[in-house]
């Protein structure tokens, strides 16, 4: 067992991305990340690893691009605007299968928007952001901890799979202070990568990396082929947690910052006599659908409580497929809903589903 | 067997590029310099997007593919990560001197210890001949029907002397193809430019001017004509800094 230390969560993200054998970093400043890039202007040298601030976020993911084209393990992240600035580079990442992992630590939006706490890049995330037809992995931690786990199996994901991964933390985890254990996670080694470009050599033949071909039939190919991954990927690879779901008369839908208040409110309400459940998806992509869904067996209604206007209501929907009654709740532009309004909410939606 | 007239360097796959045009001509000579340094196993280019960019095809070494003006970026992820291995950057004027000119100007800035063959044809040429940023005053392309007016659309930029201004341009030369006593001495730039890479100097750049006769709407002997008679006063040959580089 390793010793917990006290630590604030981007910088776990990291002290998480060197154990994972991340050797180089590229970067914008862009708040509430930026203590991830002066964590790693330290530490990265210092273990003979790159650290550098790009001109812009389009260049840093784009020397992502390189970098893990070269085989070597790389890591970008940013806030809201600047991860809209790499979606061009996170599609060409996909398109030319090469592994990479961006950490997303939102904000709220749209446009310049505000430093604080969002939910709100949750379609960007998981159904695109940029063009053609791919995903992207995103994983959703929700303590400082996870922030630590979650890191790391980024970086174990995106070279299994040869795709994006993405970590979706939001302002308020980024600063948060909370006791870490940086227990060993196996399969840390990376996978070895016969199709990187890092100098023909003794290999006998040259390697290419590209997303483009212009022959429809082979595109198409490279399209299946993606697709085949991406349902390998939601077979293996989905993670959710469930908290009191069995006897819940209501399914609250929540991840990350939010999930931790549905928490407590599971408390405050079983005073009141109301089972409350906790659905977390942990991976919003590839999202839990059938896990969800099944629990509308059993449960009254959902409630998907957000940082935005809704955006993962939608996935719940689509878990739920009408069988029941699905609601949201969430609030935007950095407040965080208390445990009292979502409460209220909870109430309000049970005298309608019970009337 | 009778002796393989191409550069190892390059495979057997015939051009799709248009006759007359300059591309193949800077491949073979990439090719050949790579061959004669004898880095065919430790060098790795980026490709851009415009008429280049699957020069994989014809190049016989590693090769990354990149979005449309990011090879330097590109490239610099890959020499940070790799810096015993020979990195260069292949880009159109479109590619590095319109949408990609951030990321030119910050890998120069930096010092990034790689070097970017510049191919500048004063238009677009992928997209079928619009305005490039480096088009003539007058010239005549699809989006400046009656000739580029500089009064609306700007002046043509050059490159080369911009970035010549950056503290980690270790070299830049200014070359052109339209004959066989500049095509030799455009090998000869590019060869110093991959040497003062090798010295780890810093940044490196040669422009090529070069011909597009498909969307210029000339022949392969007009077009050189035009390329001599119009590009090289305003784009003047030579050596623009690191003369004195001796590798
Ligand atoms: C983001 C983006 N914008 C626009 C394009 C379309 N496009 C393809 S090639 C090109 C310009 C190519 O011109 P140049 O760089 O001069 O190279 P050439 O084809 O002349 O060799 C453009 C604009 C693109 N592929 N991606
Ligand atoms: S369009 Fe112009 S640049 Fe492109 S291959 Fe043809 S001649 Fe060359």
């Amino acid at each position: 067992m390793g010793e917990k230390v006290l630590m604030k969560g981007n910088d776990v993200i990291a002290e998480a991305s060197i154990r994972a054998g991340c050797k180089c970093y590229f970067g914008y400043p862009i708040t509430p990340q930026t203590e991830i890039s002066h964590y790693l202007a330290e530490a990265l040298p210092k273990i003979g690893g790159v650290f550098l601030q790009a001109e812009s976020e389009i260049a840093a993911i784009n020397m992502v691009y390189g970098a893990s084209s070269a085989g070597i393990r790389a890591m970008t992240s940013s806030s809201s605007p600047g991860i809209s600035l790499k979606q061009e580079g996170i599609s060409y990442i996909a398109g030319a299968e090469i592994p990479a992992v961006v950490v997303n630590v939102v904000r709220c939006g749209p446009g310049l928007g505000g430093i604080l706490p969002g939910q709100c890049d949750y379609f960007q995330a998981t159904k695109g952001g940029g063009h053609g037809d791919y995903h992207n992995i995103v994983l959703a931690p929700n303590s400082v901890q996870e922030l630590y786990e979650l890191t790391v199996r980024c970086f174990n994901l995106a070279d299994k799979y040869r795709m994006c991964a993405m970590l979706m933390a939001d302002g308020s985890l980024g600063q948060m202070m909370e006791a870490v254990e940086f227990r060993e996670i196996e399969d840390i080694e990376a996978i070895d990568k016969p199709w990187a470009t890092n100098g023909m050599g003794t290999r006998g033949h040259s390697n290419y990396i590209s997303s483009v071909n212009v022959n429809p039939d082979e595109l198409e190919k490279l399209n299946q082929r993606l697709q085949a991954k991406y349902r390998e990927v939601t077979k293996n690879e989905i993670m959710y947690e469930e908290v009191n779901c069995d006897n819940a008369d209501i399914m609250v839908v929540s991840y990350g910052t939010t999930s931790r208040i549905i928490k407590n409110v599971i408390k405050d309400a079983r005073k009141m006599g109301i089972n409350v459940g906790l659905f977390r998806p942990i991976s919003l992509w590839p999202f839990p659908y059938d896990e969800l869904g099944k629990h509308a067996s059993h449960v009254k209604a959902f409630l998907s409580v957000e940082l935005s206007a809704g955006q993962m209501i939608d996935d719940v929907r689509l878990s739920v497929n009408g069988k029941k009654n699905c609601y949201f709740y969430g609030r935007t532009g950095g407040n965080i809903p208390s445990q009292k309004e979502i409460l209220d909410e909870i109430v309000k939606i049970l005298e309608k589903e019970d009337r | 067997m009778p002796e393989r007239l191409v550069p190892k360097s390059l495979t057997d796959r015939v051009w799709h590029y248009c006759p007359g045009c300059s591309h193949g001509i800077v491949h073979r000579l990439i090719a050949e310099v790579i061959d004669e340094l004898e880095i065919q196993g430790t060098v790795i280019g980026v490709a851009p997007v415009g008429c280049a960019y699957n020069n994989y095809e014809y190049f016989n070494f590693d090769i990354i593919q990149a979005a449309h003006g990011r090879a330097p970026a590109v490239a610099t992820g890959v020499k940070r990560v790799l810096p015993d291995r020979m990195v260069f950057t292949y880009q159109g004027d479109g590619d590095l001197a319109a949408i990609g000119t951030a990321e030119i100007i910050h890998a120069a800035a930096r010092g990034e210890n790689f070097t970017t063959v510049f191919i500048n044809n004063a238009i677009y040429g992928m997209t079928s001949g619009q305005m490039a940023p480096t088009t003539l005053p007058n010239q005549v392309t699809m989006t400046s029907p009656n000739g580029r007016d500089t009064s609306s659309q700007g002046f043509p930029i050059r490159m080369s002397e911009m970035l010549a201004l950056q503290d980690g341009t270790a070299f830049v030369e200014r070359v052109s193809t339209h004959d066989v006593r500049h095509i030799i001495q455009a090998k000869r730039a590019i060869k110093k430019a991959f040497k003062v890479q090798q010295a780890g100097l810093g940044f490196s750049i040669v422009e090529v001017l070069s011909t597009c006769p498909t969307n210029w709407g000339l022949s392969p002997l007009k077009a050189q004509k035009w390329l001599e008679e119009n590009m090289i006063p305003y784009y003047a040959l030579g050596n623009i800094k690191g003369k004195d580089i001796k590798v």
